[in-house]
C-alpha cells in the first residue's frame, strides 16, 4: 500500500508490505511487528527511525531472511523484491538474493566479521563460492573493493585479521564485503552507532558515495535522528512494532504529524541551540508481551484522548507520500 | 532485542508489593530466594527425598531388622520375594537390608567429598579471580598440577601412604581419608569454574560502584560477586555427587576403600558387575537408591539456582 | 574565583602492556592520560568531550580512586586525594560519587532495589542509623522520581531509564559533593535520555552538585555543561567556557569534532561546512611525537611533530568569550563551525 504513494503503474525496487513478526517466547507471545510496510527505490535512501524494542533491526532481518526461528515467526505480510515475494520463494532461491539482491551490514563489524579468518579470506570466500571466481582473481577483486571503502594499503591489509584494523577500518572492510556481490538494496542497521563522530562522518559519506555511484537502495536504520537529517530521502518512524509516521525527510522535521515524532524532536539536545528547554516523553516504551490497548503511544503522549485508549489509530493519509497513524494526524501536522 | 521483562506493571504484582512495604520489612535476596523455594514443588520433592536418605544414613535399623552382613550362600542370588523385598545376593545376604545399610558410607563420602571439593574450590577461586595478579598466578599453577594427577593413580598414592599395607583401618577413618583424598584431587575443577565465574562478574560496573562507595573486599566478594558466581558451582556440585559415590566405589573395588563389613552403594554395584544378565536384581536396587540421591541433589541445586535468580523467579 | 571544589594537576595513568603467560614482560605503556589539568568549581558542571579512546574514562576512574595514579594531584577541597588514607579516604568516598554508563550492568541483579540504594548507608553506618534506612532510600527513589513502593523489585524489573535512576539514586545517597557521571545517558533510548538529562539538572540545582560529566556526544555536554574540556589521546586539546567551546573554538580537533556532528535539520543538509579527517585516531601505546592530533590535522607543520603545543591562553586582545586555553600552536577561530 506504500507502494502505491510514490508509484502507482511500474514495481519500486522492494516493497514490504504488512508484515507480521511475532516472537513466541516462554512469558508468551510478543508482536514485533504488527503490520509493517514500506519500500525503497534504487538509487533512494529510506531510514527506519526508531528505539530499542520498536522493530526496526526486527524488519530488517525478515527482509534478509535471517531471523532466528523460534523465537520469531513471520505470520503475515509480504517482501518482494522486484516484484518476487521473497517470504514465499525456496530457501535456496533465498540464499541467491541474499548478498547479491540484497546484502546488509551491522553495528559491530568486530562481531560480525569471524575474527580467525583474514578480512581478504573473508570478502574472497564470498566471491569464490558465488560467482565462481578463482582464487587469483577473488583477491584481485577482493583488493579492489577494499580500495573502493578506502583503506589504506589495501594490497596489505587484505590480508590482516579483523583485529588489527580499527574500528572504522573493519566497518569500511563490512561494507566492503556487503558490496562484493553488487547487491541493489543495502540495508545499514546502525551502522556508525558504534563509531566515533569523526569516524561516522567518514562512514556515512562514503556510503552516500557508493550508493549514488550504484544507484543502490539504502535502507538505513538508526535511532539518531541527527544521521537521518543528514542523508535520508524518506523517513518512516516505527514505536512499539508500527510505522507510527512516514514522510519525506523535509517533512518530517519541519512538520513532525505523530506526537510521537514530534516530542522525540523536541527532546534531543541540539548541538547548534544552546539552553533550549528538553521537552521530556514520560514513561518508557512499552514490553511487547503488554501493548496498551488503542494506540500503544497513548500512556506516553500529551496530547492522549479518549478514541486513543481504546481504538488502533489507522494511517491517515497526508498528501504525497506522507502519512501518520494518529487519530489527531491532522491537527499535529498543522499545529504551526 | 526486545526485553520482554522491561516496564513490568501488572496489578498483581503491584498490589503484592503494596503488601510488603505495609508489612515494613524489607526484602533482600535470600529471603526473598527462601520465600520462592518453599513454595516450588521441584524443592519440596527433592528436599523430602534428601532427607529420608538422610534418616536411612543415620538410624538404617529403623527400616530394617535384618543384619546386612549376614549371608547364607543356600539363598545365593535368589529373586526378590516377600521376605526379602529386593532378593539376596551373591553371598545369600539381603539386599534390601545392605542398600539401607548401605546408605550412611555412600552418602557420607558423597557428601563430604562434594562439599570439600565445592569449599576449597570456591574459596581459592574467589581469592585468585578477586586478587589476581602472582596470587592468581601461583594458585592456578598449583591447581594445574593437582588436575595433571590421574584420579585413580592420585587416591591410590594418598590412600596407600596413610594406611600401612595388611593394615585395618576403621570404618571412620577410612571414609574421612576416601573424602579426604577425593576432594584433594577434585578441588581444581570447583576452583576454576568459581575462579572463571568471579572474573567476568568482577568487570560489572556494580563492582565499580560498590568500590567507588568505599566497600571492602569482604563485601564486595560476600555481597556481589559470591551470589552472582554460585550457578555454576552449583551445577557442578550437583554432578559432582554422584561421581563421587561412584569413586568410593571404585576405591572399594581396588581393596583402598570401604571393606566389609562396611557396606555401601558403590560396593554392591561393583559386587553385582559379573552378575548383571543371571541376576540384575542385584544391580538394580543398589544403583536405582543411587540414582534416586544423585537426582534429588540435580533437583534440589536446580531449584537453589533458580530461587537465587530473580530473572528466573 | 573562589577556591575550586576539586583542582586536577597534570594527571598521568599509564596501563603497562604486559605479554607471556606466566612471566609478564612490560612491552610498553597506554598512555590513558597524559597530563590532565583543570579545575572544578563548586555548583558547575564541566563536560569532558573526547572520541573513543582518548582517557576520558580513565580519567574518571583516577579521580574515583578506583585505579591508582602515575603520577599528578588531584585536589578535594584542598587536600590530595592520592594522600587520603582510612578514615579520611571513606570521609571522600562520600563527598564524590559516580554515575556510570550501563544500566544493565551497573546494578547487581542479584540485589533488591532497595539493598541497591541502601547499600551506602551500610558502608558508612554513621550517615543513617539502621532504623531510618529503610525511610531513607524511599526518599531517595522519590527523588530520582522512582515509586518508592518499588524497594523490593529487582533491577531487571525496571527499564534501562529507570535503572540508570536507581544507580543516580545510589550516588546521591551520602549526600556527596561531588558527581562524576561517566557517559550516563548514552546507553539510554533518545526519548528516555532528555528526562535524565533533566532529572541530573534539577538534582544539581536542589543539591548544589558538581558535575564532572563525561560524555562522547557533544550535543548532551553542550546542553549540561558550563565548561567544557576536549580530550584527545590523553590530552586535554582546549578548555574554556561553554560558549567559548561552540562558538568560539581555536583548536583544530574541536573545529573538526563540532563541524562532523550531524544536526537534526534537513535544512541545513549541504550547507554545513563539515571538516572531513583523515584515518582513525592513532594508539595510545605510541601517539605521535610533538602535537598529537597532527597526523590528522591539516595545518600541521614541522614544528607540530617537534613541539608540543601547550595549553595556554592563545588569543590576545578578544573578548572574553573567545579568549581560553587551547594547546595548538595555530590557534585561531574559524568562522561557522556549528550551524
Amino acid at each position: 500500500m506504500s507502494a502505491s504513494m510514490s508509484r502507482v503503474d511500474d514495481q519500486p525496487l522492494l516493497v514490504v508490505s504488512d508484515l507480521q513478526v511475532e516472537f513466541r517466547t516462554s512469558d508468551g507471545v510478543a508482536k514485533v511487528l504488527n503490520g509493517v510496510s514500506y519500500h525503497v527505490d534504487a538509487g533512494e535512501t529510506m531510514a527506519v527511525l526508531g528505539e530499542s524494542g520498536s522493530g526496526k533491526s526486527v524488519t530488517a532481518q525478515t527482509i534478509m531472511g535471517i531471523l532466528d526461528t523460534p523465537p520469531a515467526h513471520v505470520t503475515g505480510g509480504s517482501v518482494r523484491f522486484h516484484g518476487e515475494d521473497l517470504l514465499t520463494v525456496s530457501p535456496e532461491r533465498r540464499r541467491e538474493v541474499r548478498g547479491s539482491g540484497i546484502a546488509m551490514i551491522f553495528q559491530d563489524a568486530l562481531s560480525a566479521l569471524n575474527p580467525v579468518f583474514t578480512i581478504g579470506f573473508q570478502i574472497a570466500e564470498q566471491l569464490r563460492l558465488r560467482q565462481g571466481m578463482t582464487r587469483r582473481e577473488a583477491r584481485r577483486r577482493t583488493i579492489e573493493l577494499l580500495d573502493l571503502v578506502r583503506i589504506p594499503h589495501a594490497a596489505r591489509r587484505v590480508d590482516e585479521y579483523p583485529h588489527e584494523f580499527s574500528g572504522g577500518m573493519r566497518q569500511r572492510a563490512m561494507i566492503a564485503m556487503s558490496l562484493a556481490l553488487d547487491p541493489e538494496v543495502l540495508i545499514a542497521d546502525e551502522p556508525t552507532t558504534a563509531l566515533d563522530v569523526t569516524v561516522q562522518a567518514q562512514i556515512m559519506d562514503l556510503l552516500k558515495e557508493i550508493q549514488d555511484e550504484r544507484q543502490m537502495g539504502l535502507i538505513l536504520i538508526t535511532h539518531d535522528l541527527g544521521v537521518v537529517a543528514e542523508v535520508a530521502d524518506r523517513i518512516a518512524v516505527m514505536y512499539a512494532g508500527r510505522i507510527v509516521e512516514e514522510a519525506d525527510a523535509r517533512s518530517l522535521y519541519r512538520r513532525p504529524a505523530h506526537p510521537y515524532t514530534e516530542a522525540l524532536l523536541d527532546s534531543i539536545p541540539r548541538l547548534d541551540l544552546k539552553g533550549q528547554q528538553l521537552r521530556t516523553i514520560r514513561g518508557t516504551p512499552p514490553s511487547l508481551l503488554n501493548v496498551p490497548p488503542g494506540c500503544p503511544f497513548h500512556p506516553r503522549c500529551p496530547r492522549a484522548a479518549e478514541p486513543c485508549r481504546t481504538t488502533l489509530p489507522t494511517r491517515v493519509a497526508l498528501g504525497v507520500g506522507r502519512a501518520s497513524a494518529c487519530h489527531f494526524a491532522e491537527e499535529v501536522v498543522s499545529r504551526g | 532485542m526486545t526485553e520482554p521483562t522491561d516496564a513490568i506493571s501488572s496489578t498483581t504484582s503491584r498490589g503484592a508489593y503494596a503488601a510488603a512495604t505495609t508489612e515494613g520489612r524489607q526484602r533482600g535476596l535470600w529471603s526473598d530466594a527462601w520465600r520462592n523455594l518453599r513454595r516450588q514443588p521441584t524443592f519440596l520433592i527433592s528436599a523430602g527425598l534428601i532427607l529420608l536418605v538422610l534418616v536411612m544414613a543415620a538410624f538404617p535399623q529403623l527400616f530394617t531388622s535384618v543384619d546386612p552382613t549376614y549371608g547364607d550362600l543356600s539363598r545365593q542370588r535368589q529373586l526378590p520375594s516377600v521376605d526379602a523385598w529386593f532378593g539376596y545376593d551373591n553371598q545369600g545376604a539381603d539386599i534390601y537390608a545392605r542398600v539401607i545399610y548401605g546408605t550412611r558410607a555412600s552418602v557420607v563420602v558423597g557428601v563430604l567429598a562434594t562439599a570439600g571439593t565445592v569449599l576449597i574450590g570456591s574459596t581459592l577461586g574467589i581469592l585468585a579471580g578477586y586478587y589476581g595478579g602472582w596470587l592468581d598466578a601461583l594458585m592456578s599453577r598449583v591447581a594445574d598440577v593437582f588436575f595433571g594427577l590421574p584420579f585413580v593413580l592420585g587416591a591410590i598414592v594418598i590412600l596407600t601412604t596413610l594406611n600401612a599395607p595388611g593394615s585395618t583401618p576403621g570404618p571412620v577413618r577410612i571414609v574421612a581419608q576416601v573424602v579426604l583424598s577425593i576432594a584433594l584431587l577434585s578441588w581444581p575443577v570447583a576452583m576454576r569454574i568459581m575462579r572463571a565465574a568471579v572474573i567476568s562478574a568482577k568487570q560489572n560496573d556494580y563492582v565499580k560502584a560498590a568500590r567507588a562507595l568505599g566497600a571492602s573486599s569482604r563485601r564486595i566478594i560476600f555481597r556481589h560477586l559470591l551470589p552472582n558466581c554460585l550457578a555454576p558451582v552449583l551445577v557442578y556440585a550437583t554432578i559432582a555427587l554422584g561421581a563421587f559415590i561412584g569413586v568410593e566405589a571404585t576405591l572399594s573395588f581396588l581393596g583402598l576403600g570401604l571393606r566389609s563389613p562396611v557396606v555401601s552403594w558403590g560396593v554392591m554395584i561393583s559386587d553385582a558387575r559379573d552378575y548383571v544378565r543371571i541376576a540384575p536384581h542385584l544391580l538394580l536396587f543398589p544403583a536405582g537408591f543411587l540414582t534416586m540421591t544423585v537426582l534429588a541433589f540435580v533437583m534440589l541445586g536446580d531449584a537453589v539456582r533458580e530461587a537465587l535468580d530473580p530473572k528466573l523467579r | 574565583m573562589a577556591e575550586p571544589i576539586l583542582s586536577v594537576r597534570n594527571l598521568v595513568k599509564h596501563f603497562p602492556l604486559r605479554v607471556g603467560v606466566v612471566f609478564k614482560r612490560v612491552v610498553g605503556h597506554v598512555r590513558a592520560v597524559d597530563g590532565v589539568s583543570f579545575d572544578l568549581h563548586r555548583g558547575e558542571t564541566l563536560g569532558v568531550v573526547g572520541e573513543s579512546g582518548c582517557g576520558k574514562s580513565t580519567l574518571a576512574q583516577v579521580l574515583m580512586r578506583l585505579e591508582p595514579p602515575t603520577s599528578g594531584a588531584v585536589t578535594f577541597e584542598g587536600r590530595n586525594i592520592f594522600d587520603m588514607r582510612g578514615a579520611e579516604l571513606r570521609r571522600l568516598r562520600r563527598d564524590i560519587q559516580i554515575v556510570l554508563q550501563d544500566p544493565y550492568t551497573s546494578l547487581n541483579p542479584r540485589m533488591t532495589v532497595g539493598d541497591i540504594v541502601g547499600e551506602p548507608f551500610e558502608i558508612h553506618p554513621e550517615v543513617a542509623p539502621k532504623a531510618s534506612r529503610r525511610q531513607r532510600v524511599q526518599e531517595l527513589l522519590d527523588v530520582v522520581g522512582l515509586n518508592p513502593e518499588h524497594i523490593n523489585r529487582y533491577p531487571h524489573q525496571f527499564s534501562g531509564g529507570q535503572r540508570q535512576r536507581i544507580g543516580i539514586a545510589r550516588a546521591l545517597a551520602l549526600r556527596p559533593k561531588v558527581i562524576i557521571c561517566d557517559e550516563p545517558v548514552s546507553a539510554l533510548d533518545v526519548s528516555i535520555q532528555a528526562q535524565v538529562m533533566n532529572l541530573l539538572g534539577e538534582l544539581q540545582t536542589e543539591f548544589g552538585l558538581s558535575y564532572v560529566f563525561i560524555a562522547h556526544d557533544l550535543s548532551v555536554v553542550r546542553h549540561l555543561s558550563d565548561r567544557v574540556a576536549v580530550m584527545y589521546l590523553g590530552k586535554i586539546a582546549e578548555i574554556g567556557t561553554e560558549t567559548s567551546i561552540y562558538e568560539h573554538p581555536t583548536h583544530p580537533y574541536t573545529q573538526a569534532l563540532l563541524s562532523a556532528v550531524p544536526v537534526p535539520d534537513p535544512e541545513l543538509r549541504g550547507r554545513r561546512e563539515v571538516i572531513r579527517l583523515s584515518g582513525d585516531v592513532p594508539s595510545p601505546v605510541d601517539p605521535p611525537s610533538g602535537c598529537r592530533f597532527r597526523t590528522r590535522c591539516w595545518k600541521a607543520t614541522d614544528l607540530c611533530a617537534e613541539q608540543e603545543p601547550p595549553l595556554t591562553l592563545r588569543l590576545d586582545g578578544s573578548d572574553a568569550d573567545r579568549e581560553h586555553p587551547s594547546a595548538c600552536h595555530f590557534a585561531e577561530p574559524r568562522p561557522h563551525v556549528v550551524a
